[in-house]
């Protein structure tokens, strides 16, 4: 018999989701470009867009579509390692704080117009620190309460300082509501190294995650080191959840309903449910952010809206047609 | 195998062990019996390393807390009063769990792992359990395979705390018989915490009475389960009937 382990057949469909994605995202858009054109650029191979049209596929179109595979693969992924450490499979980045931590620092720093490069550094710092708080609180009590507590705390810092400065309320409000604006490769090279640790830390602890599924005194009689495993994933995934939001605003349910998915489909092992959550993920929010930008051509959605509007009711259908998940 | 010496454990300021000293021979089956909180799972848990102490455990006269996790997880092997049951898990990769202490960190169950499950579920008639998840076995199979991950462990030590709490009394004869036949033919020693006390005297070579944290007696199971000291510290009344395997307690209906 064979342990649980991820498929080739499941790795295959991640990673062809997101080439699909990646494709799909370059050549719609208000220029629709053919598929097979685009797929040869992107390849660096002969083709026949002019070189006006290349120039949308690499200068403009490619560094959204990487920043959308990098922010969904990022908030999947941290929703997934954070369900594992609090052995609750609705537990996400939202739960604990992380991201209203990681939105005070961000709000902080644009309203004090601090330059762009500094944005995820503070949103890092405050995720941290909300992170921190929240263990601290909830560690020996509730630590999902602690985390509920602190983000209405944290919520309540950041409408503060967002009313101090009103002048900066409108490129706040927009961030608030999730954006993939680049410039250039500016954002996916600021979310590049975070995203890198957060993975390779994650994927390397991924099956102290299952290990660590029968709570931590038993994890212990099986020769883990439960807390400090708990707290290394607990750092990492916040400094994924952090860099994502930094650069793309708050946006939310990719980190429930992805892992979700994953385990109804796939299986319950996080072998399976962190690497898939991290293709189907960023897949998820490149394709939602094609329909961002599409639906009101020429206007745009908010990313997060759109996520909202999809995932919202998707997740109430999950609920509501399979039975509790028991973990 | 192991010794124990001066164990104190205080639970919020209140003591719960005070001062327990005990060895267990390897090959030997200990039991240790008491009322509702004398602190026999406290003992357990104590020499698991899963609780904080005072005093010494020395497995294989090597202080617990000196050995590297992993190295203790390969000599000590625990199944838990009530053991988490992860949902939608198989139950081989729940038995394959127990090869944690073996796995490096980065690395994956190599196949000889996967080998040592099969042999333990085979040898727990669990096969055709293999691919079913956990929670929808029966107390009685659930009970065998929390047996067999602390078998995939393959440790010289076993811990069981109260193993048979939950299961009817067939059942409870079944894994007994299981734990004293593995016992013997891969060597293991083992340490139980139990209630029925008849059984208890049945299967174990040695029994210590707990009360109130601290040992009133250790011995043969004809020396610890008289009725004097059973009404002494159970507050029971009881008649002992010299049995087969030892001596079978009856509860009597007060006078």
């Amino acid at each position: 018999m064979k342990p649980a382990r991820l498929s080739f057949w499941w790795l295959g469909a991640g990673v062809a989701a997101v080439l699909a994605a990646l494709v799909l995202g370059v050549a719609l858009g208000p220029v629709s470009l053919p598929l097979k054109d685009v797929a040869l650029e992107l390849l660096g191979l002969d083709n026949n867009l002019n070189p006006r049209e290349a120039a949308i596929v690499t200068q403009i179109r490619l560094p959204r579509v990487l920043l959308g595979l990098l922010a969904g693969s990022m908030l999947a992924l941290a929703g997934g390692c954070f369900q594992g450490v609090f052995r609750n499979p609705l537990a996400d980045p939202y739960l604990l704080g992380t991201a209203a931590g990681a939105g005070v620092g961000a709000t902080t720093a644009i309203a004090m117009r601090a330059d762009d490069s500094l944005v995820p550094i503070a949103a890092f710092a405050g995720a941290l620190i909300a992170v921190i708080s929240t263990y601290l609180l909830g560690a020996t009590r509730n630590l999902i309460l602690a985390g509920v507590a602190i983000s209405s705390f944290l919520t309540a810092i950041q409408t503060y300082v967002l009313q101090r400065n009103v002048d900066t309320i409108r490129e706040v409000y927009s961030w608030l509501l999730g954006r993939l604006a680049t410039h250039g490769y500016a954002e996916v090279k600021t979310l590049l190294p975070y995203a890198a640790v957060t993975m390779i830390v994650v994927l390397a602890l991924r099956r102290e995650l299952d290990v660590l599924s029968v709570g931590d005194a038993e994890a212990a009689t099986l020769g883990l080191h439960p807390q400090r495993s708990r707290l290394i994933l607990l750092g990492a995934a916040s400094l994924g959840t952090a860099a994502a939001v930094a650069v793309s605003g708050l946006i939310g349910f990719v980190g429930i309903i992805i892992p979700h998915l994953v385990r109804l489909v796939v299986g319950r092992s996080y072998r399976q449910i962190l690497p898939l959550s991290l293709l189907f993920g960023g897949a998820f929010l490149a394709l939602a952010d094609l329909a961002a930008r599409t639906v009101i051509a020429p206007g745009e959605l908010p990313i997060g809206v759109v996520t909202a509007f999809f995932g919202a009711p998707f997740f109430i259908l999950v609920m509501r047609t399979t039975k509790a998940v028991s973990l | 195998m192991l010794t124990v010496k001066g164990v104190e454990v205080s639970l919020d300021g209140a003591p719960i062990l005070r001062g327990i000293d005990l060895t267990v021979a390897a090959g030997e089956w200990v039991t240790v019996i008491g009322p509702n909180g004398a602190g026999k799972s406290t003992l357990l848990k104590a020499i698991g390393g899963t609780l904080p102490y005072t005093g010494a455990v020395l497995i294989n006269g090597i202080r617990s807390e000196d050995l590297p996790r992993r190295k203790r997880a390969q000599l000590v092997a625990t199944v838990a009063q009530q053991p988490v049951v992860p949902g939608g898990m198989r139950v081989f990769d729940y038995v394959l769990l127990g090869r944690t202490p073996y796995i490096p960190l980065l690395g994956r169950e190599s196949a000889e792992d996967a080998a040592t499950a099969e042999r333990v579920l085979s040898q727990l008639a669990l096969s055709r359990f293999a691919s079913r998840a956990l929670e929808t076995l029966s107390g009685g199979e659930r009970q065998r395979v929390f047996l067999a991950r602390a078998l995939a462990q393959q440790a010289p030590l076993l811990l069981l705390d109260e193993p048979t709490s939950a299961l009817d009394i067939g059942h409870q004869q079944e894994v007994l018989e299981l734990v004293d036949e593995l016992r013997q033919t891969h060597a293991l020693t083992v340490l139980a915490t139990m209630h029925d006390l008849s059984i208890a005297g049945e299967y174990a070579n040695r029994l210590v009475l707990l009360a109130d944290g601290a040992t009133v007696i250790s011995g043969k199971p004809e020396i610890v389960l008289t009725e004097e000291l059973l009404h002494r510290h159970y507050r029971a009344h009881v008649r002992v009937i010299r049995g087969d395997f030892g001596p079978v307690i009856v509860p009597i209906r007060k006078p």
